[in-house]
């Protein structure tokens, strides 16, 4: 036990470690400064953009930056939507897997646009190779995106008044080519050498040991598996996602998984203090992250390793922790880290099912997701965390009586009301989705078209847990997470149209709202700081801005919370 | 639209990029990777009998066994079963494994059980078990295949696979072979 937690320990410091040097190459990056990777990728890039007729040079205001950003990703839906829906006849097939119903292609394509990868299917018997290299391609765009949204938010926060924020094309290409692309390719090749799969042959057949005929699947794995934990996009290739032996082999493939989806998220946050040259601003947040982080780690971790007690009171020790649902060679301490590290992060990958966490983990995954701002995904953290850095600017200058400024810009009615709009939203879609979802289980509606029986159906698990199934799969909509409940028959039209559409809004919504304000301050009068400006860089402001988050989360969770795994584990 | 042709364009060319170009180069170096990256595969007199990280269904009484899978380990597919810890029923199953691990090993106390040993797998096909969970079996291992105990006990040891950070593991299938080939 003592080897897991060091384990554990040594991954997030590792981590954190090698993000300083990251993150200062990303803000080299987006600078525009000379880098290592400058002699392979400028002809390749100039060569995209001259081909295309793309200006990757003409600065964009705001508005630009959204509308090149909403069009581009319109154009990869509906590719991702038809090669989906024909997958069964076209190539690079060699399973036959059949083609998807109109609902799961609809929901398949929005979920890996949004970078949330929300799975309705399992990758062996629901995808030809050619769609997963479709979806490959899209987590590698969709957090490139991502990425250039916190650059165009970067920029912005700039000590001057323009209205010019650099190029949406220019920042999302390098993001791609120079950021997530190198680092996909080491994290290939280490899995790789450690076991998994990269070959387009098909399922294999083989007689086992002891003489049974069963068939294992293989893919192109090992390319899939890197960009899906550099991108924190977490899509599995295979149905048990990281759980399945060939796409996380060993202890070693899981520590550089870990590694490989917390990396961006704490680079970018480094990566913001180079930018700005406010090194202090960027502790600030990632330490408010960080002790977020460590609130919900540790329980986690805790209530794993001590087992389940239903299981100890059958005589069962739980010496080993509870491992239902979990890898022997992961073991339950790195299996809890792991999914609070998936849900606090946009990744959404597993390495255990989350369905047969402890009571407690369930809650803090729940939580972890509800709060979604502490390092979160590809950019899109930076971008949720603006918005509680803008409340608690507005919140705390009333406080002391000072003007609210972030940044040397005043902060007016219109940005608070675009951050309390982006704040209410995230619950607003949560709550309204599972209250819908739990009047049809609790009336065990017959559904029709929308679900093949009555509604309770598609819970594998009574009581609490089962409003826990439904809570989380919303929740992890709206956070663009990814992971599940996976006990919850989710492939149907009812799950594959609401949660789909809970995908659009909680993706788009809250990359506009923090790109309006910052593109509305960016623009404002730069006021030197004085005496009397509040300082954000403080411990104290990073202290407002943890109130400001825990406020909002525990008021409008804390009921559902207390509905699902709450009164799980009060019961047990 | 002129637009929308050059963001046509633009899709297509980082396609080529990040979904031909990259896997292509990660499928080049995968030939150097062992087994070519098809798997790693365990044969005997040159037959596989396996996928050396996937776990494969043993419940004859002559071998180690594994643990409980959702999907019985057939590797075409994957998942756990998905149960939450307070289920009755779940809880229900978990008692019929002890009760049955109890019944073919008439000698074992139940406190010595694993938790692994009763518990499914996150992928179902997890290649592990605890050293403890085999620990349990070889006195039933033992007197079936007519070997001397101590000599299965010392097997079992020899295959644990320890490690400076992370749980202590056995790979069944691995344990199983080489038990086969002890006379």
């Amino acid at each position: 036990m003592n080897t897991e937690l060091f384990g554990v320990i040594s991954i997030f410091i590792i981590s954190i470690v090698l993000a300083i040097p990251i993150g200062k190459y990303i803000a080299k990056v987006y600078l525009g400064d000379k880098t290592l990777f400058d002699p392979i990728f400028n002809p390749i890039e100039k060569f995209i953009f001259k081909i295309s007729g793309i200006n990757s040079t003409e600065e964009m205001n705001w508005k630009q930056h959204l509308k090149a950003l909403l069009s581009v990703n319109m154009i990869w839906f509906f590719l991702c939507f038809f090669v989906l829906l024909f997958q069964g006849s076209l190539f690079l097939n060699p399973d036959n897997n059949p083609s998807m119903t109109p609902d799961l292609a609809f929901n398949t394509a929005i979920s890996f646009v949004v970078n949330c990868n929300l799975q309705h299917y399992s990758g062996e018997t629901g995808l030809s190779y050619l769609s997963q290299m479709v979806l490959m391609f899209l987590q590698f765009v969709s957090a490139g995106v991502g990425m250039a949204a916190a650059a165009m938010i970067f920029t912005a926060m700039k000590e001057r008044t323009t209205e010019k924020l650099g190029n949406f094309y220019n920042y999302f290409i390098k993001s791609c080519t120079r950021i997530l692309l190198p680092l996909s390719a080491i994290v290939a090749v280490a899995l790789l050498f450690s076991g998994t799969p990269m070959t387009f042959e098909g399922k294999d057949t083989i007689t086992t040991l002891q003489g049974d005929s069963v068939q294992v699947s293989r893919g192109p794995a090992a390319a899939f598996i890197a960009i899906k934990h550099i991108g924190t996009n977490g899509g599995g290739f295979f149905g048990a996602n990281s759980a399945h032996p060939l796409e996380n082999p060993t202890y070693f493939t899981n520590a550089v998984e870990l590694w490989a989806q917390l990396i961006i998220p704490f680079a970018m946050i480094f990566a913001l203090g180079f930018y700005l040259k406010k090194k202090k601003l960027a502790y600030v947040i990632f330490g408010v992250m960080t002790v977020g982080f460590l609130l919900l780690v540790i329980p986690t971790v805790i209530s794993e390793l001590n087992g389940n007690p239903a299981i100890e009171k059958m005589g069962i020790a739980q010496a080993t922790g509870a491992m239902e649902g979990k890898e022997v060679r992961f073991g339950p301490a790195i299996s809890g880290f792991w999914s609070i590290a998936t849900t606090v992060i946009s990744t959404g990958s597993v390495n255990s099912m989350h369905d047969s966490s402890m009571p407690i983990s369930g809650a803090m995954q729940l939580l972890a997701m509800m709060v979604n701002a502490f390092y979160g995904g590809c950019g899109v953290g930076i971008l949720n965390f603006y918005i509680f850095i803008i409340l608690a600017v507005f919140i705390s200058g009333l406080m002391v009586g000072r003007t609210p400024e972030f940044l040397g810009k005043k902060i007016e009615a219109r940005e608070v009301k675009i951050a309390a709009f982006i704040a209410i939203l995230h619950p607003l879609l949560i709550l309204a989705g599972t209250a819908i979802a739990s009047y049809f289980a609790a009336h065990d509606t017959a559904m029709g078209y929308w679900f093949s029986g009555n509604a309770t159906g598609w819970l594998n698990n009574p009581g609490n847990h089962g409003f826990s199934e439904m809570l989380y799969e919303y929740t992890s909509s709206a956070a663009n997470n990814g992971s599940g409940f996976e006990g919850l028959g989710d492939n149907n039209p009812f799950w594959n149209i609401t949660t789909g559409i809970v995908l659009l809004l909680s993706r788009f919504i809250p990359i506009i709202g923090p790109l309006a304000i910052a593109g509305l301050l960016a623009n404002k009068k730069y006021i030197p700081e004085s005496a009397g400006t509040l300082k954000t860089d403080t411990s104290i402001f990073g202290i407002m801005v943890f109130a400001v988050i825990a406020i909002i989360a525990a008021l409008s969770f804390f009921p559902a919370l207390a509905l699902g795994p709450l009164a799980e584990y009060f019961g047990m | 639209m002129k637009n929308i042709f050059s963001l046509l364009k633009l899709t297509l060319l980082t396609l080529i990029l990040f979904a031909v170009i990259y896997p292509l180069a990660i499928y080049g170096i995968a030939q150097f990777a062992p087994n070519q990256g098809k798997g790693e595969t365990i044969s005997i007199n040159g037959k596989v009998v396996g996928y050396q990280k996937i776990g494969q269904k043993f419940d004859k009484s002559n071998y180690f066994w594994g643990r409980p899978s959702a999907v019985d380990y057939n590797a075409a597919g994957s998942a756990g079963s998905n149960k939450g810890p307070s289920n009755a029923d779940y809880l229900a199953l978990v008692q019929k494994r002890i009760d049955t691990l109890l019944l073919v090993h008439p000698y074992l106390k139940k406190w010595e059980i694993p938790s692994d040993m009763v518990t499914a797998s996150g992928s179902g096909l997890d290649p592990n078990i605890s050293p403890q969970g085999a620990l349990i079996q070889v006195k039933r291992v033992a007197k079936e295949r007519k070997l001397a105990e101590d000599k299965v006990k010392a097997l079992v040891e020899s295959k644990i696979n320890t490690a400076v950070v992370g749980p202590e593991t056995v790979n069944v299938l691995e344990l199983n072979m080489a038990l086969d080939a002890l006379r």
